[in-house]
């Protein structure tokens, strides 16, 4: 389970968090929704323990990540994966070795058994047997399901998705939303998923929550977001040019 | 007045943040160096990559730095005609000043630019929070690895360019000065005692953690994208340089007057 209460983050003046409170429950694929630059990412970062909270609360597992050492917090992180929006796949690496970074670094484990298991997971994304490629030779999509699959290698409990189907074509994006709900089913694992792109929303979704202003606005399964009547989910999920939201840009510019 | 006042106490205050950084740096590495586990396959590549990589252009500039010590030496000393103490005079100033800098230079300028790119690019692809979200402590996995190659390599490096230039030297002096060959080298090894070369390999030591602190700490602090990398690479060559050569001054000051 994933709680966040009343977080606020700010980068210099720019507030970025201002009192989100957040819960996942165990087993479930929740989506963050919001405009680019809403914090969705920042959230994530949060959840995973790279940036801290100025105020607030994130509990993971039942674990309060501020009081963590470092040393725990490593143990908690092998059980949690971020996918980021670009890969961040390690340039100096094959897709082999980012695949098993994560085993080879921490885990006491056999080269043949490392092997295996990056083969595993690349079958797993789709991309079997190109351990030996390098990430310069994929294109976004592959870096993206490259990325997944070193995600899942170490067998996580939660996965974090940063924007997994952003800057890709619309058959891979449908692939990766394929991808997310049978990882979701097989591993049983708990997902957020950030993405502002509504249609991988309502396919990968148990739940959708909307970002708005740095604080969660508006929580519900799918068909309840769809049907929603707040104004600023409205014009967000319908992808309207005019609206509360747009209105707000303009008074504050 | 107002606007240059202004851009005093902003630079004041960027100087302060980098040396506050600097050594908020330095002081995780350490702490993380005795940290186990011990990563020596990492270390090894390093060393390889800033030792054995670096010894071509050593090589070529530590040669005619030589070459060039001797003919100046020439020029003065044919007049007195003592071309003789060339050989003392080029070791002396490899061993105890030029080599240990020259070569912290283009260390610096090589490896240490590579290095504040490579973290920088890393920064800016996010592959450093990959790293930690994978449960990887970018400093111990990034830092402490350069920091241990470079504090080693170097000296390693700066007593090869010492016996290049000494060799450089000698083609000048034997090969055009007529000089003979034993005298050249008995003359070198006369000159030179132990605190000589001491002084030299130390201050190289202090050098390779100069270029891998900076260059590492440039590298993190990279923002945007390639432009950032161009910027932090270029500061990290210049910063290097900068503290290199205030390193030195200390140094042989420090060997000057407290252990004469």
């Amino acid at each position: 389970m994933i709680e966040a209460y009343n977080i606020h983050k700010s980068f210099g003046a720019h507030k970025v968090l201002d009192g989100l409170s957040f819960k996942v429950a165990t087993g479930t694929t929740c989506v963050i929704i919001g405009r680019s630059g809403c914090g969705k990412s920042v959230f994530l970062k949060h959840v995973v323990g790279i940036l801290k909270p100025d105020s607030g609360q994130v509990i993971v597992g039942g674990k309060d990540l501020s009081i963590l050492s470092d040393q725990a917090m490593d143990v908690l992180r092998l059980k949690i994966a971020l996918v980021f929006q670009g890969g961040a796949l390690f340039d100096s690496m094959s897709v082999g070795e980012n695949v098993g970074f994560g085993l080879t670094e921490h885990l006491k484990i056999d080269s043949q058994e490392v092997l295996q298991r990056v083969e595993e997971s690349l079958c797993l994304v789709g991309l079997a047997g190109i351990q030996n490629l390098m990430p310069s030779e994929l294109s976004g999509g592959m870096k993206k399901r490259v990325a997944l699959a070193r995600a899942i290698c170490v067998k996580p409990e939660i996965i974090l998705y940063d924007e997994p189907t952003t800057g890709v074509d619309p058959i891979t994006a449908d692939a990766i939303n394929e991808l997310i709900r049978s990882l979701h089913d097989k591993l049983k694992v708990t997902s957020v998923v950030v993405t502002h792109d509504m249609k991988s929303a309502y396919m990968v979704a148990d739940r959708i929550a909307m970002m708005y202003q740095g604080k969660i606005i508006a929580e519900g399964t799918p068909d309840e977001i769809q049907a929603s009547e707040d104004p600023v989910v409205h014009q967000f999920i319908n992808g309207l040019s005019k609206g509360p939201i747009t209105e707000t840009i303009g008074n504050s510019g | 007045m107002r606007k240059f006042l202004s851009d005093i106490g902003s630079s004041t205050i960027s100087f302060l943040y980098f040396l506050g950084g600097l050594a908020n740096l330095s002081a995780r590495t350490v702490y993380w160096t005795f940290l186990p586990p011990f990563k020596w396959q990492r270390f090894l590549e390093e060393a390889k990559k800033a030792g054995v990589e670096s010894l071509p252009i050593v090589t070529l500039v530590s040669l005619f730095i030589g070459i060039i010590l001797a003919l100046q030496s020439a020029y003065q000393l044919q007049r007195l005609g003592s071309e003789m103490y060339i050989a003392s005079l080029v070791a002396l100033s490899l061993v105890r000043e030029l080599g240990p800098v020259i070569t912290a230079l283009v260390v610096a300028g090589r490896v240490g630019a590579a290095i504040a790119a490579e973290i920088g690019s890393m920064q800016v692809t996010e592959q450093i929070d990959a790293l930690e979200t994978l449960a990887t402590n970018p400093i111990k996995y990034l830092v402490v690895p350069r920091f241990l190659a470079l504090s080693l390599m170097l000296p390693l490096l700066t007593l090869y360019a010492n016996i290049i230039g000494i060799v450089g030297g000698y083609l000048i002096c034997v090969m055009k000065l007529g000089v003979s060959a034993s005298m050249y080298f008995t003359l070198t090894f006369d000159s030179l005692v132990f605190k000589d070369l001491f002084s030299g390999l130390f201050k190289t030591v202090i050098f390779g953690m100069i270029i891998a602190f900076v260059c590492c700490f440039e590298g993190f602090n990279v923002e945007g994208g390639a432009e950032g990398v161009g910027k932090a690479t270029t500061h990290a060559v210049v910063a290097s340089f900068i503290l290199i050569i205030m390193a030195d001054c200390f140094i042989t000051a420090l060997f000057y007057f407290i252990f004469p």
